[in-house]
């Protein structure tokens, strides 16, 4: 194995509220290497923004209680100092929102908030920071960025603030840039531009992506390994070939299930996976998704271990059924409909 | 902008001119309104009632009646009931110096430690300086003004416990600077308690909703310290609802709507003149500094619209 940029050990979170401890993230381990893009899945609450939060220092506060290993060139994240933090966050960890509307302050014009983002790890003047800030809106795609820039928010569209947003995360040339939900909150057409963008930017700007999302369809072009989150635990962990080709874990397959896709006869309607995420205050025992789990059976009382159950040792699962019956069951929730042909 | 400005300085127009109209209707129709009848005193002939009345114009028809006092109210010749006849815009001329700066000094007072307070009690919310703020700030808006005045005013004042400051008063500021700001600390301090109380709550408020705004959010993330993030950041958007308030408070003030300072400091402003002119039920004297607080309110909701745009470039002048 390479040496890895990031290296996250153990890493558990949560929350202390009136109604309980809430675990939001538990006991969650993974690499990222130079270069290349992460992806996390998992529905809403599954802990996959908290994680991506909490690299950033971002869900630090009096009720947050975290444990674990979050390795970054070798410093553990965890135990920065808020104040050296500050020079982590933009400058070597660059992070995008979901919601480009409410991401960029209203009131501030696009690029003063990019020059202050510049100005807040490099010494360089004013002058020199705004040239760089239209070099870095031409670079996203923003067109006419000698003179956009000095636009406001309100002025630009749901992708175009996006595009904003990223040169901004970019802007100080981070290692690491982290993506939460970057294309939720915009049209389809835009979802693929701006997934786009990112691919091709990492490569310019030589970072590492973590990509997270709820949708499999929007990162099976750039990820490189994916890690499927399911209530604050990772339920399946591969690269994207294992994850996309042979996926172990029912969860993944309810996500590969609920893609809409062309390239199959239509289906009367779309699948979804039944049922909610359980509470991340009191979850069931043994295997979080045993509730909602088609093929539950008395074994799965007990958790599964994160562990090798395939040939490939990479590809991780939390799954008791045997590989065959996986194998052989999968496709009935992946492509309903097109087994018998 | 032209446009804008257009259309409210005629809506200003139509607003005092309603202003004015429901003053006289309110004044003439309460009963034993009649000035007249009142003037004439308690062993008036009906004859001497009605020769007033010829002399005051009161037998003209209620419309001719109002438009005749706006008249020589813009005019500058409106002339008291009482008083030995006083000019009604005289009188508000005089008591400008001290209304002005009575304001003045508050309203800066009250929106440095108003900003202040909400900011330091928001940073530290939930902690004890934030509960102990906010007692103080409940004491401040609970604090009847003219009690505070009184209670300052022998604790501080010239014959009282320390004698520290001048017994109320005023005190040119051409005259002499010092003498001006030592008369008017007190009165200064008791009309600012309230306002600071007041806005440290709004702005604490404020400040705790943006603080979970994703575009603070964002600041974190770039990197910024938490100083610049408050200031650059949350202050700013949580300022904008506290400029309303100023705004319209200010002009509260400043239109002579701090009577109960200005009579326990024996100030005599504006507020203290239609404090008078209401006992006196002196209708021309009510007239003109009813008109003249309500055209700094409408002033002053304007330039708040104008304020409004400059902070949230989202809002546009139409």
């Amino acid at each position: 194995m390479s040496e890895h940029l990031l290296e996250v050990k153990d890493l558990s979170v949560s929350f202390a509220t009136e109604d309980g401890t809430v675990r939001a993230v538990d006991d969650v381990s993974f690499g990222l290497e130079r270069g290349k893009v992460l992806g996390i899945v998992g529905e809403s609450g599954s802990g996959k923004s908290v994680t991506a939060m909490t690299l950033m220092g971002l869900t630090r506060g009096v009720n947050a209680r975290f444990s674990g290993e979050i390795l970054y060139k070798g410093t553990d994240l965890l135990k920065v100092s808020d104040n050296d933090l500050q020079s982590y966050r933009g400058q070597e960890l660059g992070m995008i929102f979901q919601d480009p509307m409410t991401s960029l302050n209203p009131v501030y014009r696009i690029g003063e908030q990019i020059v202050e983002a510049i100005q807040a790890h490099e010494k360089v003047g004013k002058a020199e920071a705004r040239a760089r800030t239209i070099e870095l809106l031409h670079q996203v795609g923003i067109p006419n960025p000698e003179s956009r820039v000095d636009d406001f928010p309100h002025q630009f569209s749901g992708g175009m603030r996006q595009r904003a947003m990223i040169a901004m995360a970019l802007s100080c040339n981070p290692a690491i840039l982290i993506a939460d939900e970057p294309t939720t909150a915009l049209d389809v057409t835009i979802q693929a531009q701006i997934v786009e963008l990112i691919s091709r930017l990492k490569d310019e700007f030589q970072s590492s992506v973590i990509f997270i999302t709820h949708d499999l369809g929007v990162i099976a072009e750039i990820a490189d390994e994916i890690l499927v989150m399911y209530a604050g635990r990772v339920v399946e962990q591969g690269t994207k070939r294992d994850i996309f080709y042979e996926p172990q874990m029912p969860y993944t397959w309810g996500l590969l299930g609920s893609i809409p896709r062309l390239d199959r006869p239509r289906a009367d309607r779309l699948h979804t996976i039944k049922g909610m995420p359980p509470s991340l205050i009191n979850p069931p025992e043994g295997c979080k998704f045993r509730p909602r789990c088609p093929h539950a059976f008395e074994k799965c009382a007990e958790e599964p271990a994160l562990e090798s159950r395939v040939e490939d040792p990479g590809h991780l699962d939390r799954c008791w059924l045997t590989v065959d019956y996986k194998r052989s069951h999968r496709d009935e929730t992946i492509s309903p409909g097109t087994e018998a042909a | 902008m032209g446009a804008f400005v257009l259309r409210r300085t005629v809506g200003m127009v139509l607003v005092l001119i309603a202003v004015s109209f429901i003053t006289y209707l309110i004044f003439i129709k309460i009963p034993g309104g009649d000035p007249a009848a009142r003037l004439a005193g308690r062993t008036a002939t009906p004859a001497n009632i009605e020769s007033i009345r010829i002399k005051l114009g009161l037998n003209h028809s209620f419309i001719v009646q109002w438009f005749d006092m706006v008249k020589s109210l813009l005019s500058g010749t409106l002339i008291s009931y009482y008083n030995g006849g006083t000019n009604v815009v005289g009188q508000i001329e005089q008591g400008l110096p001290a209304t002005f700066s009575l304001c003045l000094g508050a309203g800066v007072i009250w929106l440095f430690f108003g900003i202040l307070v909400g900011t330091i009690s928001a940073a530290a919310a939930g902690r004890f300086s934030d509960r102990a703020i906010t007692a103080l700030a409940l004491i401040g808006i609970s604090l009847p003004v003219a009690w505070l005045g009184l209670v300052l005013l022998y604790l501080f004042a010239d014959g009282g416990l320390t004698s520290a400051f001048a017994y109320g008063g005023y005190y040119p500021i051409t005259q002499n600077p010092w003498e001006w700001a030592t008369h008017l600390i007190l009165p200064w301090i008791t009309l600012a308690v309230l306002f600071i109380g007041f806005y440290g709550r709004v702005l604490r408020s404020n400040i705790l909703d943006t603080i979970n705004e994703d575009f603070v959010r964002t600041a974190k993330a770039k990197g910024l310290s938490p100083r610049r993030i408050m200031v650059k950041h949350v202050l700013r958007a949580s300022l904008i609802p506290i400029v309303t308030l100023f705004g319209l408070d200010f002009a509260a003030v400043l239109g002579g709507g701090a009577i109960i300072t200005e009579t326990v400091y024996s100030l005599q402003g504006v507020g203290f003149y239609a404090y008078q002119s209401i006992q006196a039920q002196d209708l021309p004297a009510l007239m003109g500094v009813t008109l003249y607080g309500a055209a700094f309110i409408v002033v002053f909701s304007v330039i708040v619209d104008v304020a409004y745009a400059y902070l949230d470039p989202r809002i546009r002048l139409a």
